[in-house]
């Protein structure tokens, strides 16, 4: 394989706002119930009397940014029935929509969420990282989208070695599952996915 | 009828979603009229690029968020494809002039332009208003129909019985927006204006009562600070996109600038910036305040030497002459003030929620981190007593040492650059009265009792500002009085007449009387709460249907730099949508005065060319309109950050403040002359109505506020499918409230009080004071067959109670009760 390209999002610049799913659905033009990309708010902490007064105790909250993360290990393309799954030599991850029987084995498999059945259409879709956009050497639109630039794209090994190789930030299920072509940088309050500390808040993105 | 019967019943014979629109659009080939002579608006645009060439233009983002970043549209045989950001390269982008990236509002912009709900043509009302029940007319009936009205009205009860109504849903500079409207009533004989806005009354109006005017540091200067300290602001979301608030405040806290962030909610500021978040009960700060300037003052921790050259009323030695003794700050802060209390942090604490040593801590904190921006937003200035907020911020910034200096603050809001332009003329109001924003409905039901005195009503107004000393010279002129109760509204592109306004059932009585308001006309894009309360509908143009010119906003949390951006016509007007200068012009014609209307200005053109002859006058480069239509952006050099009052710290003599006394008023001798408790001349700290400590909680014990919302711009994008599923409404509400009443995250709940009642999904989080619940506003208000609105519009448990001073909105103080449905 010539080079796997890679998401790459700053969590210490999210603010949740999902500019880039808003951006993605816009480019994709995504019907509502369908979001290749999504934001998770992930939050903990409580509230603890202090002689008689309420006061907050190690609430935090941040947001994840997660869209297909064309893994490595593609799981979704090993359980599909018709191979209507694919891996280009870039590592972008593709659904041939006219093999697509819509059996939505590949939203069962993958961890992430990734595929979403379009009902317009009966077939399953997911984030295919732009690639008429990439392969005119522009960036994806979700990238693009960022008012505080927390989002990058490139080859992974280029992306790991500008930010580093962290890859799970909960809510975010084990990397090892699928190995995710992505970089997380943390901040200060990130948990791992293993940490079980906080919970997910917004559920529409469940 | 309900709102969503109405919308399907009168609107639905074409729903278009985007994708069977471009479907249909290249069945027909992009060209064809559609039955019935309708107009789609699938023909390319005159003079666009061949068909399947795909051109990317410069439109704008023009609502009321005060952004106004830079978008860009991909169109392509006269349909939009999508959205792009800046379209500045990357490569040109440059610390001081970042490339104004849209929010999640901006790029949702094409659903908003293809919305189902788009009005189609002109509608009148044929049902009880409000009703919901409406007819399909012509222009040419909808137009002569508001003509007759109009003349009617005026010659029966004269130009005063015509109000134009505060709306921001399209903020563009022009040739469309307000100007063009208010040109065409003015020459009618005119109409009663408004001063004030429902953002910040009480801000604009009590501001120049301490500093003398509105100035902060820009908001990239906020780099330059070690510590900032935001009261009650969420630029993160208020601000989104371009280089606003939001994009600076970021790029400071990535240098490393802490950050701490008074506010009942853990917003995304919070959370973004990874600020120290401090938990205040809604409607205390000027408690914390007060509390704050105690411990510097006993740790003798302030800068003295300013405050004595600087302040006037901070101690005695500074109070203006004629002030009562021990009537300064300092008095009130010790205990020797009118109620003889110590501001202590003990004292403090009781109120506000925040532990005393925290309080102490913080002004410890604030008084030793130099430079240290402290900041307020516009939230905690719309509630009961927002004025004393307004005042109390900028003592801090004084006692600190940050007025004045880079890296600090004047406890204002941040300023920004601004781009001049010309505007539509608009000539003097012939109507001498205008009225506070908010109190509208008491123009309907008591006009001509509204009084200087109690009800703050003013001379002439044609829009926005609220100048410095208004309140007080208008008691110079206590006969003014109206000569007639509100007979003619004109709602432009607003949603104040319900969605926005405080108590929507009451509104909805005040409404629903046609006797009283006879005639309501509204231009808007879409169905909203406001239209449903019509009489005539007209349909507006979206910003990609016509040309405009659009300029960041000078009174934004901005940069220190500007741009002006032409908003191309990219499509055709949607079915029979019309542009605002279309609709002037027809009126003016049939009111007789179209020739004086248009004065020489035969197209669009000639307007804008106008416009940018007033840009060219104070920016020498800016170019041709040719040239700015080809390039579709224009942006200032910019500079240096800006520092707000920097003559006045170095000599108040020579640059004295526009205050009475030249200094920063502490002590307000003209608010002294108003004898008016709740306007007490140095700020203090009122306990609210339906605040923290009103026995009222006994029944309903939960604080609600209405803040904005990321998925939108005030009501603006309501309608947007994309956004709502993004962000759905919902109120949030402590987990320790929810759990006492059985609530769960996602549960559907009853929220509310005397006023009125909301079902809505309960977000049940941490991240907000227990005590306090928050329902962002909005949401298009749609009540079902017992009134309840399903859809939650905080407006329906708001309050018509206005500040005392600005006769403000008071949007954030209310007491509800929750309950799991």
């Amino acid at each position: 394989m010539a080079k796997q390209l890679a998401f790459y999002v700053d969590i210490n610049k999210c603010s949740g706002c999902k500019a880039c799913q808003i951006a993605c659905k816009d480019r994709s033009n995504l019907p509502v119930g369908v979001r290749w990309r999504k934001v998770f708010q992930y939050e903990g902490g409580e509230w603890v009397d202090q002689n008689g007064q309420m006061i907050p105790s190690s609430v935090y909250t941040y947001s994840v940014s997660s869209a297909c993360m064309h893994c490595k290990k593609p799981i979704c393309m090993d359980v599909c029935p018709t191979s209507a799954i694919s891996k280009r030599n870039d590592g972008i991850v593709l659904i041939n929509a006219d093999m697509c029987i819509g059996c939505r084995y590949c939203s069962w498999a993958c961890p992430y969420g990734a595929p979403q059945f379009n009902e317009e259409l009966n077939v399953m879709t997911k984030c295919d990282m732009c690639q008429d956009l990439v392969d005119k050497g522009e960036r994806p639109a979700c990238v693009e989208s960022c008012p505080y630039r927390a989002m990058d794209f490139g080859p992974l090994d280029e992306i790991r070695e500008k930010y580093g190789t962290f890859a799970d930030p909960a809510p975010l299920p084990d990397p090892a599952i699928t190995e995710p072509a992505v970089v997380y940088k943390p901040n200060k309050i990130t948990k791992s996915s293993r940490s079980g500390d906080g919970r997910l808040m917004n559920l529409e993105e469940l | 009828m309900t709102q969503n019967n109405f919308l399907t019943k009168a609107l639905n014979d074409t729903v278009m979603t985007r994708r069977s629109f471009l479907k249909w659009s290249a069945a027909i080939g992009g060209t064809a009229a559609l039955a019935g002579g309708v107009d789609y608006g699938l023909k390319a645009i005159e003079g666009a690029a061949a068909a399947g060439e795909e051109q990317t233009l410069t439109v704008g983002c023009y609502h009321n968020c005060g952004g106004r970043c830079i978008l860009a549209t991909k169109v392509k045989d006269g349909t939009l494809l999508r959205i792009v950001p800046d379209p500045t390269p990357v490569e040109e982008e440059t610390p001081e002039s970042p490339r104004a990236i849209p929010c999640l509002r901006g790029r949702a912009q094409i659903r908003r332009v293809y919305a189902p709900d788009r009005l189609k043509y002109p509608l009148k009302r044929v049902g009880k208003r409000g009703e919901g029940k409406f007819e399909r007319i012509s222009w040419e009936e909808a137009l002569d129909t508001i003509a007759s009205e109009m003349k009617r009205i005026k010659d029966t009860y004269g130009n005063e019985a015509f109000y134009f109504n505060y709306a921001w849903g399209v903020t563009w500079n022009g040739p469309d927006g307000s100007s063009i409207i208010q040109r065409m009533l003015s020459m009618f004989g005119g109409y009663v204006g408004y001063y004030g806005t429902y953002s910040e009354a009480a801000y604009g109006v009590a501001m120049p009562y301490i500093t003398g005017g509105y100035v902060g540091n820009s908001a990239d200067d906020i780099v330059n600070s070690k510590l900032v300290l935001l009261l009650g602001d969420n630029s993160l979301v208020t601000r989104a996109g371009g280089d606003n608030g939001g994009y600076w405040y970021m790029k400071a806290a990535e240098q490393g600038t802490k950050f701490i962030v008074v506010d009942p909610i853990m917003t995304e500021t919070v959370a973004a910036t990874q600020a120290e978040w401090i938990p205040i009960n809604p409607g205390t700060d000027v408690a914390l305040i007060a509390a704050m300037a105690y411990v510097m003052v006993k740790e003798n921790l302030y800068d003295k030497e300013f405050m004595a050259t600087h302040t006037a009323g901070f101690d005695e030695n500074t109070l203006p002459e004629g002030a009562p003794r021990n009537s300064s700050y300092m008095a009130y802060i010790m205990g020797k003030g009118y109620d003889k209390v110590e501001k202590t942090p003990e004292w403090a604490a009781v109120i506000t929620g925040i532990p005393a040593e925290r309080i102490a801590n913080l002004a410890r904190e604030i008084a030793s981190i130099k430079p240290c921006a402290i900041i307020q937003c516009w939230g905690p200035q719309r509630r009961a007593y927002g004025e004393q907020f307004v005042r109390a911020v900028p003592i801090l910034a004084a006692m600190t040492g940050n007025f004045g200096i880079p890296g600090g603050n004047t406890g204002q809001l941040p300023g920004g650059g601004y781009c001049p332009m010309g505007g539509i003329p608009v000539p003097p109001n012939p109507v001498q009265v205008s009225i506070p924003c908010f109190m509208w409905p008491d123009f309907v039901t008591r006009g001509t009792d509204m009084t200087v005195e109690k009800d703050y009503i003013r001379g002439a107004s044609t829009g926005w500002s609220a100048t410095a000393g208004d309140t007080t010279t208008a008691q110079e002129n206590k006969n003014l009085r109206l000569k007639s109760n509100m007979k003619f509204m004109w709602n432009h592109g607003g949603n104040c007449i319900i969605n926005q306004h405080a108590d929507v059932n009451y509104t909805r009585k005040v409404l629903e009387d046609d006797s009283k308001l006879e005639m309501i006309v509204t231009v808007e894009v879409g169905m909203t709460p406001s239209t449903m309360y019509s009489d005539i509908i007209l349909p507006g143009t979206t910003g990609f249907e016509v040309d405009n010119i659009i300029t960041g906003e000078g009174h934004g949390i901005k940069g220190n730099h500007a741009w002006a951006m032409y908003n191309h016509k990219v499509i055709e007007p949607m079915f029979e949508a019309k542009d605002d200068v279309w609709i002037a012009e027809q009126l003016a014609d049939r009111l007789g005065f179209g020739e004086d209307f248009r004065d020489g200005h035969l197209t669009r053109d000639d307007w804008m060319k106008d416009m940018v002859a007033g840009a060219q006058s104070s920016l020498p480069d800016f170019p041709s309109l040719e040239e700015f239509k080809e390039k579709g952006i224009y942006k200032t050099k910019g500079g240096k950050p800006f520092v707000g009052f920097e003559a006045f710290r170095a000599d108040p003599v020579a640059n004295p403040l526009g205050t009475a006394t030249g200094k920063i008023e502490i002590y307000s001798p003209v608010l002294a002359n108003l004898k008016n408790e709740e306007i007490p001349p140095i700020p203090t700290y009122i306990p609210e109505w339906e605040g923290v400590s009103d026995p009222l909680r006994e029944k309903y014990p939960l604080m609600m506020m209405t803040t904005h919302w990321v998925a939108r711009s005030h009501s603006t994008f309501e309608n947007v499918d994309i956004l709502r599923e993004a962000h759905p409404q919902c109120i949030w509400i402590n987990t320790l409230d929810a759990e006492a009443r059985g609530v769960k995250n996602g549960d559907m709940v009853k929220v509310y009080n005397d006023r009125g009642v909301v079902h809505i999904p309960a977000y049940v989080t941490n991240r907000i004071r227990p005590g306090t619940t928050n329902i962002p506003q909005g949401a298009h208000y749609t009540p079902n067959a017992d009134g309840v609105d399903t859809r939650g519009c905080g407006n329906t448990l708001t309050n018509y109670r206005p500040t005392p001073m600005a006769k403000g909105f008071t949007a954030h103080t209310n007491l509800v009760q929750v309950e799991k449905l």
